[in-house]
């Protein structure tokens, strides 16, 4: 090759007929030198400008970069309060933060996903619902952030993924703080639950102090008191790198925890009242007459609040709203029920104020009553009727001829404002969220509602609480206190009490009267509640009342309570309040398709009663 | 090989100025990579050895009697380009096909020829009347543009401007004429549109890029912009060795290899960069002079070229660092992680010296 490169040279070289001197080969060598100064000072141009942009960059320009450096390092964390804890008036714990396991997974460090959560499956098994939010985890996370698997592990899961680490490549199990309901239904309706913060949850709650909350309240008290409950997030500046993992800790300001708070409600009294309602859906009220304290309130049948905590399966879900009792219903609070003849006594006070009756008028019960010009018969609840009542033996016996006529005479617009001064109508202001109004009747509100004049024969019925007449057993507790407290009652509270004011201002007498009245429901010899009087430690006085379900047909015979299906069965409702003298506690009760008030209703009363009066 | 009376002659023929400013800017070099690889002292020294066997190519290198070189050209011209053939058949690599899997190592064909195209065109220039005539300038061309295009085909843009550009500054270093020159440029702005076709999307993407970063922070852009973050938050003193947060945080890519000299800005500020680009600059001068006192066309066109190569090896890199020019795969020469430039740069200063130490001898 080398001749073969001579060769070409030499003919490159002759054809050119140029032969190269020494004059020229000077000139070839002085000519590179020109260029090759000419190179040299191209190259420590480019070196001086290369320095210039260097100067502009780390001098001119040194601040801009320098913050965008630290942005790039530097992270702002936000740090999760603690919930604060819900307990009762004795400092027993309804809610409480509880240790508990559980099993992430972090991308980056696992080899295969199939394996791995087969694997994780045969050992602690994965639900549907698990592998799903696992999925969506996984998409929005990064490959070094640890994504939630299954929560809430059981000490014995806990134990076989120990056992098994070596073969779970990417697992962790992790200890982290869940919302615990140690009474769970019992108080379901009152304490609500907290769960997962979802959209809705984010537009309303104040974005910054949430960044690292999982967790909001959803229903009743912890609802209610978030604000209270949640505390004050805290702030951790934090260096990362590039991938956004975190590598040390720079700053921290501590978050501060939740407030616990301290409800009115009484466990004890809680619990004994949900005992005495057995099988019974229903609610119960109980409460403080002089400082409107809620000892106990019950919605039956409850659920239970800790399966929302995490997201509640579709299968569970789907059979709490599927079923007929409807365990998710909040009867307390949202319930309405006819108040039957328990609104006897408010229409007795409305009569002696308006000067219409006295404690000794008497009417005659037939067993039914006819409004002048017409056909249609109201009746008593006793066939053949009563006979000579006066007040007092109106309300023992719960009269209902007595309350037609008076009801009559006093027309809907009186009965409307009494029936308004104490309570009903409009809400308790109780420190939950999503109480209903009831209805109050009169003729403004059945024009605006259903666009129709007031008819005669509905004041009748209204007269003994039927009709249009609804209320929420909150509403019966609180008129039921004004009752007790001859007009004097503070607003059934959880958590903030409100001072105790004047209701409603009747004269004294009258309102001695209509106690008198409600003592014999259950001590006299005819009270509609005398069966619980033997059983009580503590005289009572209240009334009985029922609310209709399946209205009955004109001129056919009342059928038994046990012959009827039981939804078709009426609502059971009994008020009461302890003791006679300075009344201290009301309470309400409502049981649905209990039959008649005196039977099924007034004896929870009478437990939640007395064993309020040994409490308080 | 060895002659009578060779022991006689022998005398190490480094230039000790040069062989000084190229060891102390190793060693800096050194320095900032223990910071770039998060401490990393097993990497440091590995690099070490490298650079080692480099200096020793260095030595050899300068011990070979130019004549050698002028002779053997051809000879490792077509060798290089035959590999440079081969790499496309049985090349091995990621992505691109760049290295020949030759046992003990892989070797890259494309290094070789960074050293021999220069050779080739010196010595088909040598002993001929300069400026070039229109042939020798077509064959110098045409010499060029085979080994040019081959490594394209890999596709190694930054390799194969780098191979150009050494090549490309032979002509001119031979006294090609202005008007030539310019009329070449301008029919190569007139081919750009057709080239940029011919690109990958990838080098597209990269050019584009560089024309406006910001277009796409997280993904093309993110290497010039993190870059020039660095260099811009060591400020004038610096932070500090081993307190570059874009490095140890990783922001900044490659921090040990082609963006190594940012991890130097950040951590030694303004003052670090112009410590280094007076290392360069001497480097440059000393080869500069070392060249310009040979005597023969040969020495010099091979010289000049060879000095070339590794100041475009500087701009290209300081280049991208700073955000001047487009991101293209060249490592700051001496300084980066990696022996392959190291050993064909070093070795090129030992031709170097070796030229100038023979200087009276030639001919």
């Amino acid at each position: 090759m080398t001749r073969l490169w001579n060769r070409l040279q030499h003919r490159v070289r002759s054809s050119r007929k140029r032969p190269v001197d020494q004059a020229s080969l000077e000139d070839a060598r002085s000519q590179v030198n020109r260029r090759l100064g000419q190179v040299a000072v191209v190259m420590m141009l480019a070196l001086l400008i290369v320095l210039f942009r260097f100067a502009q960059l780390q001098l001119f320009e040194h601040d801009a970069f320098a913050a965008r450096a630290e942005n790039n390092r530097v992270e702002l964390q936000a740090v999760a309060p603690n919930r604060g804890l819900i307990k009762d008036r004795s400092g027993r714990v309804l809610a409480e933060n509880r240790a508990a396991y559980r099993l992430v997974v972090v991308p980056e460090r696992v080899e295969d996903s199939d394996v791995l959560l087969n694997t994780i499956d045969e050992l602690v098994g994965l639900s549907a619902d698990e592998l799903e939010r696992y999925q969506q985890g996984i998409e929005r996370a990064r490959r070094f952030q640890p994504v939630l698997l299954k929560g809430n592990l059981t000490d014995e899961q806990v134990a076989i993924l120990a056992l098994q680490r070596h073969r779970l490549q990417g697992m962790e199990v992790e200890p982290y703080l869940i919302r615990h309901y140690p009474h769970g239904s019992a108080l379901a309706h009152v304490i609500g639950y907290v769960a997962r913060i979802n959209e809705q949850d984010l537009a309303r709650l104040p974005p910054d102090n949430y960044r690292a909350s999982t967790h909001t309240g959803r229903t009743g008290i912890e609802r209610q008191y978030e604000a209270l409950l949640h505390g004050q997030s805290g702030v951790e500046r934090v260096e990362t790198n590039a991938r956004g993992r975190v590598v040390r800790v720079l700053e921290r300001t501590d978050p501060i925890p939740g407030e616990n708070i301290w409800l009115s409600i009484d466990l004890d009294l809680q619990l004994r009242a949900i005992e005495a309602m057995g099988e019974y859906s229903g609610a119960v009220v109980a409460m403080h007459i002089e400082t409107g304290e809620v000892l106990a309130l019950v919605s039956q049948p409850g659920f239970d609040p800790n399966l929302f905590v995490n997201g509640i399966g579709q299968v569970e879900y789907q059979a709490l709203l599927r079923s007929p009792y409807r365990p998710l219903f909040n009867r307390f609070l949202s319930g309405g029920y006819e108040p039957g003849s328990t609104v006897k006594p408010l229409i007795a006070l409305a009569g002696l104020d308006a000067g219409l009756i006295t404690p000794e008028t008497r009417v005659f019960s037939s067993g039914e009553y006819q409004l002048p010009g017409h056909s249609r018969r109201y009746r008593d609840w006793r066939e053949g009727g009563h006979g000579w009542v006066d007040l007092r033996a109106s309300l023992e016996q719960s009269v209902n001829v007595f309350y037609y006529q008076l009801a009559v005479e006093l027309g809907i617009d009186q009965i409307s404002r009494e029936l308004a001064l104490f309570g009903f109508g409009q809400r308790t202001g109780i420190d939950l969220p999503g109480e209903s109004d009831g209805v109050l009747p009169s003729r403004s509100w059945k024009r605006a509602t259903l666009d129709e004049p007031w008819y005669p024969g509905e004041t009748v019925i209204t007269g003994i609480g039927q009709g249009f007449t609804i209320v929420t057993p909150l509403q019966l507790a609180l008129a039921t206190a004004a009752l007790a407290g001859q007009g004097r009652a503070a607003p059934p509270r959880l958590l903030a009490i409100e001072p105790r004011k004047q209701m409603i201002a009747h004269k004294q007498e009258h309102w001695q009267a209509v106690h008198q009245g409600l003592s014999d429901v259950i001590n006299g010899p005819r009270g509609t509640a005398r069966a619980i009087a033997d059983r009580m430690n503590h005289p009572a006085a209240g009334k009985t009342g029922t609310a209709q379900v399946f209205g009955r047909p004109q001129n056919e015979e009342a059928i038994p309570a046990e012959e009827l299906p039981e939804f078709l069965r009426n609502h059971a409702l009994f008020i009461g309040f302890t003791p006679l003298e300075a009344p201290r506690i009301a309470v309400a009760v409502v049981i649905e398709h209990g039959g008649g008030g005196s039977t099924v209703a007034a004896p929870v009363a009478a437990e939640v009663l007395d064993l309020a009066m040994e409490l308080f | 090989m060895l002659r009578s009376g060779f022991w006689s002659e022998f005398r190490l023929r480094l230039d000790p100025v040069l062989t000084v400013l190229l060891m102390a800017l190793m060693l800096l070099g050194l320095v900032v990579l223990y910071s770039a690889t998060d401490q990393n002292a097993g990497l440091v020294i590995r690099q070490s050895i490298r650079l080692a066997f480099g200096l020793g190519l260095m030595v050899v290198a300068c011990q070979v009697p130019p004549a050698w070189y002028r002779r053997w050209a051809p000879w490792l011209y077509g060798a290089g380009l035959a590999m440079l053939i081969a790499v496309l058949w049985v090349g091995v690599g990621r992505g691109a096909q760049r290295w020949l899997d030759i046992g003990l190592f892989w070797f890259q064909p494309s290094e070789a020829i960074k050293i021999a195209l220069p050779l080739m065109l010196a010595a088909w220039l040598h002993q001929k009347k300069l400026p070039p005539s229109l042939l020798d300038t077509m064959v110098c061309v045409l010499l060029i543009a085979l080994p040019t295009l081959l490594i394209v085909q890999q596709p190694d843009l930054g390799t194969s401007l780098l191979v150009a550009a050494g090549g490309v500054v032979v002509l001119f270093l031979s006294g090609l004429r202005w008007r030539w020159i310019i009329l070449t440029m301008l029919s190569f702005a007139a081919l750009a549109p057709l080239l940029w076709t011919r690109l990958h999307s990838y080098q597209q993407n990269r050019i584009l890029t560089f024309l406006n970063p910001e277009s796409d922070p997280l993904g093309e852009g993110w290497n010039i912009i993190q870059s020039k973050i660095a260099v811009g938050t060591g400020g004038f003193n610096g932070r500090g060795w081993l307190q570059g947060t874009q490095s140890r945080l990783e922001f900044l890519p490659e921090p040990h290899t082609d963006f190594i000299l940012a991890v130097l800005s950040e951590e030694f500020g303004f003052i670090g960069v112009f410590v280094v680009l007076a290392f360069y600059a001497a480097i440059l001068m000393r080869a500069v002079y070392l060249v310009s006192r040979t005597r023969e066309v040969f020495s010099r066109l091979l010289g000049g070229s060879l000095i070339f190569l590794f100041f475009v090896y500087f701009l290209v890199n300081a280049g991208m660092i700073s955000g001047l020019l487009p991101v293209v795969g060249v490592p700051m020469p001496l300084v980066s992680y990696g022996g392959t430039s190291a050993a064909t740069l070093l070795a090129g200063f030992g031709i170097i010296m070796g030229l100038y130490s023979r200087r009276k001898l030639m001919d």
